[in-house]
């Protein structure tokens, strides 16, 4: 065979990896966009919540991903910065319903705007702070590192009797938005689709730019980096708070869904959970921590309807995954659909 | 006299967290396998140990019973699970273990319910003595800490004096090394977790009377020994006791004190929630200075 013909082959395979992989990703959109039209003509309204919960996981565990599958950062805590967001939302909501201010001078607020943008930047900061002093470490002591200080926020959080403590906070009505009601359920699940396909894209961008690169590159080869000039240190810093704010996000959504922010947001088992996304969809893929989120929710929701005991299933089932593939689902679809990434 | 008191209950729980982390440094140091489950082992100590205690009513055979059921489940876990687990990454090792909690919490409340069981002191250990004149302090927590001291002196004892040891403290340095001399890897890594697990399973045991056996028992006590394990260096038992103590120590004093030095400070209500909110993340704050200082933990072995 002539390397030319190796060549056109080559170029061949190509464009039909790319030419499926935008139709996979069009399907997909075109599914999201009409599903709750498919929900009225189904008369299953209970699937637009189901959705909507998975696209806010989705954002979640994007951002997870970014220093997890990407920057090779196994943190433990990610929950901590879903939950922040979540209170910044609901801290914000309750000053606006008493008509006070938090610490005496920041006004509450029920503009979903600004709350969101509020809960991004409290759970960026909030990241700064926990990234800074864990990324001091590295492998195993880091894991350990941001599941405790995780856990340090979930206690404080506990104990802020002032904002219900173990009980949680409520929100009488959903934050409101200029010029769109947020209010209804299937508006707010456009909303969150608009949020999440706004975090995947900007994810995408990031992981394809010099800076995704440098991140990967650290994962694969430290100290090659490091020979290279690159300071791991900011890097890492910086993509943690990145996926925090991207955390932050999501715990906003989350809190304006539920209506309800509690310091169960921030158990460490959420983070496991959050992880469990990750790792099911496929770490360090795009795609597949929306693919995890949404089977996890998917699980969770079925498991639950059935039998009391679903955590015994769901464990089964995620013990069989870790052990029996790898790569997770991302892996698994691309090979059925004989796409290889 | 308080401030003694306090100081001893300190210790005792320090050696609780000790037995716990000494088990996870262990396994991580020798195995390399980061264990989430290691708290579901303790769990499975305690609910051993207060079925055998309520069904046969005799103390010795309650601890035996407890260290046996949580060493077999360890060593079963460890040829069903984490045996295959020793090649892959630290995330897998995570996952794998957090599926093992959820599978074994939610088994421990199918089979023995959601309400928690309460353990009786043993007779011969629920009076008090008289350390010194005005201190009275319970027996049990005594036994504790003598128990606990001396499962630290064996442990020190095996891990520097005997055969298994050595070839435990060879393995965490030079793996392929063991190996490469013959040694039987995966029977020392079997008894090296099952070791772990019956550590785990005492700690399990002797908390039973002093706090309540539940589900999710486990998981606090396993946090606490992750920050214990990071406060005193990855790999280094010597540096889990030391650990172990300080956050033994910090926590209870934090907790018996600080509401009363808020009160000094300011009014009464702000003081307590302050208190609270400090008391409960104060082991936390000393992990964090810890590591602004001394970023591998206080006696760092092999990182």
């Amino acid at each position: 065979m002539t390397s030319d013909s190796l060549e056109t082959r080559a170029a061949e395979r190509m464009s039909s990896i790319l030419t499926s992989r935008i139709g996979m990703m069009l399907v997909a959109v075109a599914a999201l966009l009409a599903l709750p039209a498919l929900v009225a003509v189904f008369n299953v309204p209970s699937v637009v919540g189901l959705a909507t919960q998975m696209l806010i996981y989705a954002i979640a565990a994007i951002s997870l991903n970014l220093v997890l599958g990407y920057g090779g950062m196994v943190t433990f805590g990610h929950a901590a910065f879903f939950g922040l967001g979540g209170y910044t939302v609901g801290i914000l909501y309750q000053h606006f319903a008493d008509n006070s201010a938090f610490l005496g001078l920041v006004p509450g607020s029920d503009s979903l705007l600004i709350a969101i943008a509020a809960a991004m930047l409290v759970s960026a900061i909030g990241a700064a702070v926990i990234g800074s002093l864990s990324l001091r470490t590295s492998g195993v002591p880091f894991i350990m590192i941001t599941l405790a200080f995780a856990q340090m926020v979930f206690f404080l959080f506990v104990s802020l009797k002032a904002y219900g403590g173990d009980d949680g906070l409520m929100m009488r009505r959903r934050d409101v938005m200029p010029f769109f009601n947020a209010r209804g359920d299937t508006n707010y699940y456009y909303l969150c689709l608009v949020a999440a396909a706004c975090w995947f894209v900007l994810t995408a961008c990031i992981v394809r730019s010099r800076f995704g690169f440098v991140l990967s590159g650290l994962r694969q080869n430290e100290r090659r980096m490091a020979a290279i000039g690159v300071a791991p240190y900011r890097y890492r810093l910086v993509a943690f708070v990145i996926a925090g704010a991207g955390a932050g996000l999501a715990g906003a959504l989350m809190a304006n869904y539920l209506r309800f922010v509690s310091p169960d947001m921030m158990h460490w088992t959420k983070s496991g959970e959050l992880m469990m996304m990750v790792i099911l969809g496929g770490a360090g893929t795009l795609a597949g921590p929306l693919l995890g989120a949404a089977a996890m929710v998917l699980l969770e929701t079925l498991l639950a309807a059935q039998t009391e005991n679903w955590q015994l299933y769901m464990g089964c089932i995620l013990l069989a995954i870790v052990m029996l593939t790898r790569g997770g689902l991302a892996t698994l679809f691309s090979r059925l659909s004989g796409i290889r990434s | 006299m308080i401030v003694l008191e306090q100081l001893l209950n300190g210790v005792q729980f320090g050696i609780t967290l000790f037995l716990m982390s000494a088990g996870l440094t262990l396994i991580f140091g020798i195995m390399g396998v980061i264990n989430l489950a290691h708290g579901s082992l303790y769990m499975i100590g305690a609910y051993a140990a207060a079925l055998v205690a309520a069904h046969i009513g005799s103390v010795g055979l309650a601890l035996l019973g407890g260290i046996a059921a949580a060493a077999v489940s360890g060593i079963v876990i460890e040829f069903i699970v984490v045996r295959r687990l020793y090649e892959r990454d630290h995330l897998d090792q995570v996952l794998a273990t957090f599926a093992l909690i959820l599978i074994i919490n939610q088994g421990a409340s199918m089979l023995f319910g959601r309400q928690p069981l309460f353990v009786s002191m043993p007779a011969a250990l629920s009076g008090s003595v008289t350390l010194l004149p005005g201190l009275a302090y319970p027996v049990y927590r005594l036994a504790v800490i003598v128990l606990g001291l001396s499962v630290a002196a064996g442990l020190f004892l095996l891990i520097h004096y005997t055969r298994v040891g050595m070839l435990v403290r060879a393995g965490a340095t030079h793996r392929q090394m063991v190996r490469a001399l013959g040694v039987n890897v995966g029977r020392l890594y079997t008894v090296v977790f099952g070791l772990g697990a019956l550590l785990a399973g005492l700690a399990g045991v002797i908390a039973g009377p002093i706090t309540a056996v539940q589900v999710g028992m486990g998981e606090q006590i396993l946090i606490l020994a992750f920050v214990v394990v990071v406060i005193g260096g990855l790999g280094s038992v010597r540096g889990a006791f030391f650990g172990a103590l300080a956050a033994g120590l910090v926590d209870t004093m934090s907790r018996a004190f600080l509401q009363m030095l808020f009160r000094h400070l300011m009014g009464g209500s702000n003081a307590d929630a302050l208190a609270s909110g400090m008391s409960s993340i104060s082991i936390y704050l000393l992990m964090a200075f810890v590591l602004l200082v001394r970023p591998h933990g206080l006696l760092a072995g092999k990182t």
